[in-house]
């Protein structure tokens, strides 16, 4: 599968070097944590403190959504974060079984659900990740799928240090 | 996430700490409107100096609060904005339409 923008090129058969799913109730007071723990499990690459600044923004964004698009704000609804290190790109799984929408005619911006709703969720996804995939229909619920490229994939080991991301 | 507010008349100080996402949105949004009612607002400086976050719904109290002073000819300033809370900031627009200052009391300066 590629994508013809930013090209991260991802088979089926590519095996994760390192993965990690947590579930969450769809409570807003749970966001935090969700950020925090995809940002924790990336620190182990070499990635800037900004670049996991804007992967706790993404992660904040599809996780919010789900809260209020998927699940309408109900509290006691599961969402999964999934987050995933390949060779070449990190990739994060935000999964809802909530209302879902139909692909072909996604919410229009500024259908938020937030009073003020202004739509930029999507915008700040699109802009911090390579490449953003949402998998969804009515009542199927909601898959997005956000990959980065990382630099050679290099990781922190005790034989090759990287200045502290924490 | 605290808010602290302090009255200038027309201004309306108001400091955050925290993270400015969904779980504090709504409670944020209201805390403003009724104060800013309250004292009859025309500018409104956002004190985001303790902010360590701001998402897609943070941005949207923001926004909202520009749009209800902005219809009375009123000001939203932003001060202490940490390079990450900047970097949405900057990218969805916002910092085209409000004015950064490096402190509350140029903020207030500047809408003199």
């Amino acid at each position: 599968m590629t994508d013809a923008g930013r090209g991260v090129v991802a088979s089926p058969d590519t095996k994760a070097i390192n993965r990690m799913t947590i579930s969450l109730l769809s409570q807003p007071v749970n966001l935090g944590l969700a950020r925090v723990a995809v940002a924790a499990f990336f620190s182990q690459l070499d990635i800037m403190v900004s670049e996991l600044e804007e992967i706790k923004v993404a992660v904040s964004e599809a996780v919010s959504n789900a809260i209020l698009h998927g699940y309408l704000r109900e509290p006691d609804r599961w969402i999964t974060v999934t987050a995933a290190i390949y060779p070449g790109w990190l990739e994060i799984v935000v999964e809802d079984r909530g209302e879902g929408f139909c692909e072909a005619d996604p919410p229009p911006p500024g259908s938020d659900g937030h009073e003020d709703g202004f739509g930029m969720g999507f915008a700040l996804m699109r802009s911090f990740m390579d490449e953003v995939v949402l998998v969804s229909a009515p009542g199927q619920g909601t898959r997005v799928v956000m990959r980065k490229k990382i630099r050679g994939a290099s990781m922190a080991t005790p034989e090759n240090p990287v200045a502290g991301n924490c | 996430m605290m808010m602290q507010m302090e009255d200038k008349g027309c201004s309306l100080v108001a400091r955050l700490t925290g993270e400015m996402d969904l779980q504090v949105a709504d409670h944020l949004r209201s805390a403003l409107d009724s104060a800013m009612g309250e004292k009859g607002t025309r500018y409104l400086v956002l004190d985001l100096s303790g902010v360590s976050f701001i998402d897609s719904s943070g941005l949207g109290v923001i926004l909202g609060r520009y749009r209800r002073l902005a219809q009375s000819g009123g000001r939203v300033s932003l001060v202490g904005l940490s390079p990450p809370v900047k970097n949405v900031l900057e990218l969805s627009g916002l910092l085209r339409i409000m004015r950064e200052y490096s402190s509350a009391g140029e903020a207030l300066a500047g809408l003199e």
